[in-house]
């Protein structure tokens, strides 16, 4: 999980963040103001101030926010001056934009605020569409405007430059004053009210925002312009309204709803990505007609509201659709407010005990949750010593609720006295089965000091004190009217008076009789909770006290108040689910002291010197005592042991289909001690009993192959893996299927006497279904001229789900999941082989997202224009890319059971060739290439459609926040080599190229990331020997990042090295010496003229195509990703294949070896530092031979040899 | 990068190879060859030397044999005793394989005590898991298992033997649950330990040792030995006298015990601790 942070401000202005790996509440050292609200993002935070000032702390970043400002220089030539600054008249300007139209000298360029900074000065662009220009980055043309050449030829008449100069955001971290200003001149009123967010509306631009502001006069003011290059916005633009506002609440997608003054909410409608500012508002009617709303929160698909009486309610029948919802729902507990972060997860601040509240077991299914929990961390300044209090708080735990539940039975006497029978509902749902603890002695004829009135509410005080006085309720009305601003810190300085000391339970109790009640077990529920530590004094623990008045100990100092009391809670940037685990609700007395001094010493345990010495000096007694004598005999033998199952499997023969079988593993313990076993597969062929089998120590890897309608795996040898088909097997259920999977690869790991994790050296690859295997390699792998072949590698596989891999010898194993989350290697097991009771020491929850898509196409006719009535022949008009599959949205699933749908579908805008504002791209006709607007020529238009889909694993993976990667790579070096800090690079899914810093065996995850400037987004990066490092940018060009070295991590600058002939490259990896790149066309090209006194090398070499991916190691061998590979039954896309005959003098190899394939997308050789011995002594293993006599055994089949290395050792120690 | 799994698969794994020779003075009808075998440092002598016994039985008269027992360089080896903490105790830094003499003769009852059948061996297992409980959970684990579970541990230490993970795997299924304290605890009521000298006249050193000390800190090994036999500590100004040593391996003395405790206990729960002289060298 990554480390989030959820932001509240206290009642006396102080803001404060959570961190939800953290344990305390830090208090935002920076704010020298008083806030009265915040409303949070993940990148930043927006506060209104004391001054009604809004306030902007955009969290700091390891990639800085930077914007690149770029100006043309024109000239033209002339015979006199040659080329010069002597324009003709009707000539664009000497400086101008790309267009020429606009006129741009250098000087014109001025920092947006203060809040930014010039990162340098300006610069000339020497890139041209990835090529490099000379003659100082001049492009040339025969006339404005043309197509610009990087060459001078006889007709230039006009040249241009590019001149780029960035400036960089420099106020992160801290509040920065934003201007409240309007289209003109300042705003007549300043604000109260703000919230943001809005950013699933649309990705375009980047970090887009919304940002609402009430302002104290009721209008709304909608934020223009803010995106990740603007984080400030640019001008406020009013939004007109049927009424005044108090609040208003925005959630992450299209959810904008806001209280007016009069109690009833409104819903603004018509928030699309081209309007995200809406279009109308429609009015929703308060929950309760007796008490109006006073607040409101949405989220994704909730709207929660409080009402004045401090009810909470929630909203049903939310949805994209359906904005206003259909009805509202009572909960359990009152708030003073609720807010809705991230995930739809809600957190309130209680008005009884002023605590930050969080809602507990929202999911996407119950949206509503289950129960309020207090989240009860000290704040960075607390003492922590509050033992005598615990006691206290300890025995009330849980009166929080129990506290309302007294309230309220004592109300529902008075109604009953009343005649108030609507109240039964209530009561059923309030009477707890134990006795909750004794009432406080409610005395309010006691008078009480009142603490300062709560800033950030004194306008919905003074609001509602008006409306009280309307609605001659003033004995039933609720939240407490504060009457002047105190200053902060002299609390004794007043005394309340007493009459406004009120009860909000008694208007309650005359509320609405068509609630419902959900929440009726919460009570109990609450009583179990965990200690919600309520204040010292417990006469308060269920005072009936109100909104913003607070009863406290005279005398007592505030400063050392035992619990924060907060005024507002923002969980919008806070990443919580209700799986995630928090350590908030513990209470922070001496229980929590001893839990905490217990993480202590478990959590550096991973890591400790005592845990390490152990680890090692039991590898070593494993050597001393068991190494050498392993032909001794064990004490006691083994016998056989049969595992059998019915399943189904893909015949080999025509026609191909799924048969019944019988399956059986038989194990027994080879005389080593290892495990050893046989496949057995019986099947009938023309009513004839047969079999088919395969020896455990064969088999080299199992695939597991899920799909909505089979939960199937594929079992290869090095036989199979020739022929491109493998034994492929159905089981009945996903249980039985993982079942065999774990099974059979412990038997095939205790085969080849493989155990806990893969080694430093261990060849890492990942499927399309991102799946994750290891190899350990042999030391003839990389054997010359004989080694082992590719077909024979043995793959097992490690849990997780990720994208791509990357490791280097020292054992260092970083991945980036297909939602582009990086994450780092721990330890091994995770996935199925949780089954298998192993240790959970370094496995985690691992999550990705990916999308689904499919296509609307549609074609034109004369009559009505575009319809979905495509001719006969077309391809269907919901479809998918290739138009032969018809996916419409009802009958797309996501890619196998594990993945679930987690959003509805949306157009996608984003697809490659650009579209329309709907979304369509044009064609000629199917299939063409299409075009984002449409023309004469176009008769048809397709647009794309994406749902995201959700899959929760685990693995020994663990989540590097916060910045999403495309790729990453980790320095080669010998396996011998200890350089530390470890080199390793990364691009952003921005295309931002950064270092990582920190990153050592013991903390492989590394500290933080330290941006390189480009002056352009890249999508490959590859660091070799001597810390060569290579990048690739979106535009398809290579750089060479000169002067990396242990002293200078970054590098200083990027040298542009010019791309194969009209080609863009793809991909790079960098070996010891050796750099090989992959085109865009599938073309491997190995760099030719490397010496390390020029690194760049000199020319491209082309070596093959029909490459999607290549690998080189540290032995500067390289491993490819083939795109197709023909087997002997059948044809494989996504191969892995090995280049033999790789050589210090022949680093280009000279053909290739194929191995496991079908589906793989991702190899990396990187951590194989294993150099063959030179020369080798034919020795053949005694375990391999004496399983080829053991009697329980059959002969093997000629055609499947096994344990081809002891062949190929032969082989090579004859021919050496 | 390794995780704690490893650390009990490698003790439960454990093997020392093992040379029995057949003592000079038995008398035998031909002579006998030194038999090698690789012991399970976790299990009991009398339980896995069947092989042995058959071994030598070939070459001797069945009127000449009495009780097996065994010693190494004169030292009676207590079948009690868990075979890996007598190789710790007696040979760690001799060569190996460890050389044991195999006797059918003498029986030395002084030193040892009788092991007519492995339900002998059984019964001292399971009485020592019992004390090894009442230390950690006041017998509430132990108590609360049935006979079945009683004996799944006991079939358990047999099947160290065999190299199986499966049997691990149904070992530790059993035994984490002996394993198991309250969070808010932060481990056992007390460690079931012993700590053997080989200079010593008593047979161990066994004291109640918390894990965690009243002011919340974490006991490690080097606490433990401070407290019960401070003489294995080394100071800081002279070389090492002693190697404290486990399974084979000298954990650091920051190491915490709890941990110790439940990673390097024996299959009978408790964690043998070998107090031997360092090498002179």
């Amino acid at each position: 999980m990554s480390v989030s942070l959820l932001w509240a401000v206290d009642v006396y202005g102080r803001v404060y963040s959570l961190s939800t790996g953290g344990q305390q509440w830090e208090q935002c050292q920076d704010a020298v103001l008083e806030f009265k609200r915040v409303t949070a993002v993940q990148q930043c935070c927006w506060g209104i101030a004391c001054d009604h000032h809004i306030y902007l702390n955009v969290h700091s970043s390891d990639v800085p926010i930077r914007y690149q400002e770029e100006t043309y220089e024109n000239q033209r030539w002339n015979p006199k001056d040659n080329f010069s600054d002597h324009l003709l008249p009707s000539d664009r300007w000497h400086w101008s934009d790309i267009t020429g139209l606009e006129h741009q000298p250098l000087d014109s360029f001025l920092l947006p605020s203060t809040n930014w900074e010039w990162e340098g000065d300006w610069y000339i662009d020497e890139n041209f569409g990835g090529e490099p220009t000379e003659k100082g980055g001049w492009t040339y043309a025969l006339d404005f405007p043309a197509t610009y050449i990087k060459d001078k030829k006889w007709n230039s008449c006009v040249r241009r430059r590019r001149w780029i100069r960035y400036r960089r955001y420099k106020a992160t971290d801290t509040w920065a004053k934003i201007p409240s200003e309007g289209h003109s001149g300042p705003l007549p009123d300043p604000f109260n009210d703000i919230s943001c967010g809005g950013w699933e509306i649309s990705e375009e631009p980047r970090g887009r925002l919304s940002l609402w502001a009430v302002s104290l006069q009721g209008k709304v003011w909608f934020r223009e312009g803010i995106h990740h290059h603007s984080p400030e916005g640019e001008g406020w633009e009013e939004v007109s309204l049927p009424g005044e506002v108090v609040q208003i609440s925005c959630g992450p997608g299209d959810l904008v709803w806001a209280v007016l003054w009069e109690g009833q909410l409104i819903v603004r409608e018509g928030i699309t990505r081209d309007c995200p500012q809406g279009l109308c508002w429609v009015v929703v009617d308060s929950p309760n007609p007796e008490a109006g709303a006073i607040h409101v929160a949405v989220g994704d698909n909730v709207v929660w509201a409080v009402t004045k009486d401090n009810k909470v309610w929630f909203r049903r029948g939310i949805n994209s659709h359906n904005p206003c919802g259909s009805g509202w729902i009572g909960m359990v507990g009152e708030m003073v407010m609720v807010n809705v972060g991230l995930n739809d997860q809600v957190w309130g601040i209680s008005c009884v005990d002023r605590a930050v509240y969080f809602r507990q077991g929202v999911t996407s299914s119950e949206l509503s949750g289950k129960a309020w929990k207090a989240v009860n961390v000290p704040r960075d300044g607390d003492i922590r010593s509050h033992s005598s209090a615990s006691i206290s708080s300890l025995h009330s735990a849980g009166c929080f609720f129990s506290g309302e539940v007294q309230a309220q039975s004592v109300m529902s006497e008075d109604l009953d006295t009343e005649g108030g029978p609507q109240r039964a509902v209530l009561e059923v749902g309030t009477c707890p089965s134990s006795p909750p603890p004794e009432p406080p002695p409610i005395d309010p004829d006691v008078p009480k000091p009142r603490i300062p009135k709560v800033t950030s509410d004194s306008f919905i005080s003074e609001m509602l004190s008006d409306r009280q006085v309307k609605q001659e309720a003033a004995t039933t009305a609720s939240p407490s009217i504060p009457e002047e601003e105190v200053a902060l810190g002299e609390p004794e300085a007043k005394c309340p008076p007493p009459a406004l000391v009120l009860s909000p339970s008694l208007s309650g109790g005359l509320g609405d009789p068509q609630w419902s009640n959900v929440d009726l077990e919460e009570t109990q529920t609450h009583l179990a909770v965990g200690p919600a530590v309520v204040r010292g004094d417990s006469a308060d623990t269920c005072s009936l006290s109100s909104v913003a008045t607070y009863t406290l100990c005279q005398g007592e100092p505030y400063g050392a108040d035992e619990h924060p009391l907060w005024a507002w809670v923002s969980g919008g940037g806070c990443g919580v689910n209700c799986h995630s685990q928090l350590n908030w609700f513990n209470s922070a007395t001496a229980l929590a002291s001893s839990v905490q001094s217990m993480s202590l010493s478990i959590s550096p345990a991973q890591t400790a010197a005592w845990r390490k010495q152990i680890f090692e000096q039991l590898s070593e007694r494993s050597k001393r005592e068991m190494d050498h004598f392993k032909h001794y005999e064990q004490a006691v033998e083994q016998s056989v042991w049969v595992k059998k199952g019915a399943m189904q499997w893909w015949r080999d023969w025509k026609p191909h289909k799924w048969v019944d079988v019988r399956f059986a593993l038989e194990q027994f313990s080879g005389p080593e001690g290892n495990q050893d076993g046989i496949l057995f597969l019986y099947y009938n062929f023309n009513e004839e009993k047969k079999y088919l089998h395969a020896f455990i120590n064969e088999v080299t890897i199992l695939v597991p192959v899920l799909n909505d309608s089979k939960h199937t795996f594929a079992i290869y040898t090095a036989e199979r893996t020739k022929q491109r088909w493998p034994i492929r097997l159905a089981a009945a259920t996903e249980v039985e299927m993982h079942d065999w999977l774990a099974l059979l690869s412990v038997s095939c790991c205790d085969s080849r006497g493989i155990q806990g994790p893969p080694s430093k050296q261990a060849i890492w690859s990942v499927t399309c279904k991102g799946d994750i295997f290891v190899c350990e390699p042999s030391p003839s792998l990389e054997a010359c001229p004989y080694p082992t072949p590719c077909d024979q590698m043995f793959w097992r596989q490690v849990g997780g789900h990720l994208r791509l891999v990357e490791c280097n010898s020292l054992g260092v194993v970083w991945g980036v999941g297909y939602d582009h989350t990086a994450w780092v290697y721990t330890g091994y097991g995770g996935g199925f082989f949780q089954g298998l009771a192993s240790s959970t020491d370094n496995i985690f929850t691992q999550t990705d997202v990916k999308c689904v898509y499919i296509y609307e196409n549609q074609r034109w006719n004369p009559v009505t224009g575009y319809t979905n009535r495509g001719l006969p022949t077309d391809r269907y008009m919901w479809s998918d890319a290739t138009g032969l599959q018809e996916c419409t949205k009802a009958n797309a699933k996501p890619p196998s059971p594990h993945w679930t749908w987690v959003a509805d579908w949306t157009i996608d805008y984003g697809i490659s060739g650009g579209t329309d504002r709907e979304g369509w791209q044009y064609a000629a006709d199917f299939p063409r290439s299409y075009h984002g607007h449409k023309t004469l020529k176009d008769f048809v238009r397709r647009r794309r459609w994406a749902r995201k889909c959700k899959l929760t694993t685990t693995g020994p993976w663990q989540e590097v926040p916060p910045i999403p990667l495309s790729d990453v790579t980790i320095v080669l070096c010998g396996a011998q080599s200890s350089v530390e800090p470890i080199p390793l690079w990364a691009i952003s899914n921005k295309g931002d190229v950064l270092c990582r810093l920190g990153v050592t065996l013991l903390t492989p995850a590394g500290t933080s990331w330290l941006h390189v400037g480009t002056d352009q987004p890249f999508k490959s990066i590859s660091i070799g020997g001597a810390n060569q490092v290579w990048a690739i940018a979106r535009d398809g060009s290579a750089f060479y990042r000169g002067s990396v070295s242990s002293e200078s991590p970054a590098g200083d600058c990027w040298y542009h090295i010019p791309c194969p002939e009209r080609q863009k490259l793809q991909q790079v990896s960098v070996g010891r010496t050796s750099v090989y790149t992959v085109d865009q066309n599938g073309n491997l090209w190995f760099r030719q003229g490397l010496t390390p006194s020029y690194p760049q090398g000199s020319s491209w070499e082309h070596i093959c195509n029909n490459v999607r991916k290549v690998s080189v190691g540290p032995l500067d061998q390289v491993w490819i990703i083939a795109d197709k590979v023909q087997g002997s039954h059948s044809l494989s896309c996504g191969t892995v294949c090995h280049r033999l005959g790789v050589q210090p003098m022949e680093p280009k190899g000279q053909s290739w070896d194929y191995g496991i394939g079908g589906g793989w997308d991702h190899i990396t050789v990187r951590g194989n530092s294993i150099e063959a011995p030179r020369v080798r002594m034919p020795s053949l293993t005694p375990s391999l031979t004496s399983s080829l006599t053991d009697p329980l055994r059959p002969p093997p089949p000629r055609s499947l040899l096994p344990v081809m290395i002891t062949e190929m050792e032969n082989g090579n120690a004859v021919r050496c | 990068m390794a995780d704690d799994k490893d650390v009990l698969r490698d003790v439960w794994f454990g093997r020392i190879p093992t040379c029995f020779t057949l003592y000079q003075d038995e008398i035998t009808e031909r002579e006998a060859e030194p038999f090698y075998l690789l012991l399970p440092r976790m299990s009991y002598l009398t339980l896995v030397t069947d092989k042995v016994k058959k071994h030598f039985l070939k070459v001797m008269k069945a009127e000449d044999i009495e009780e097996m027992w065994f010693d190494f360089e004169g030292t009676s080896l207590k079948w009690h005793y868990p075979i890996g903490l007598l190789f710790d105790l007696h040979a760690s830094n001799t060569a190996l394989p460890w050389s044991i003499t195999v006797h059918f003769k003498n029986f030395p009852e002084r030193d040892l005590l009788h092991c007519p059948s492995n339900s002998v061996i059984e019964a001292h297992f399971m009485s020592s898991i019992k004390e090894a409980d009442a230390l950690k959970h006041k017998s509430q684990v132990i108590n609360d298992m049935q006979k079945k579970d009683h004996k799944q541990l006991w079939m358990g230490l047999q099947n160290v033997v065999l190299c199986s993970s499966d049997k691990f795997d149904q070992f530790w299924a059993m035994n984490r649950k002996l394993m198991e304290y309250p969070t808010e605890e932060g481990g056992f009521r007390y460690i079931p330990f012993r700590i053997y000298l080989t200079m010593s006249d008593r047979p161990f050193i066994q004291k109640l040792f918390r894990p965690i000390s009243p002011d919340g800190h974490t006991h490690t090994l080097g606490d433990l030995l401070k407290e019960v036999y401070p003489v294995a500590i080394p100071n800081d100004d002279e070389s090492k006298h002693y190697q404290v040593v486990i399974h084979g391996i000298e954990p650091l003395l920051e190491t915490p015990l709890q941990w110790l405790s439940e990673h390097l206990s024996h299959p009978d729960n408790f964690l043998h601790i070998s107090v031997i002289p360092a090498p002179s060298d």
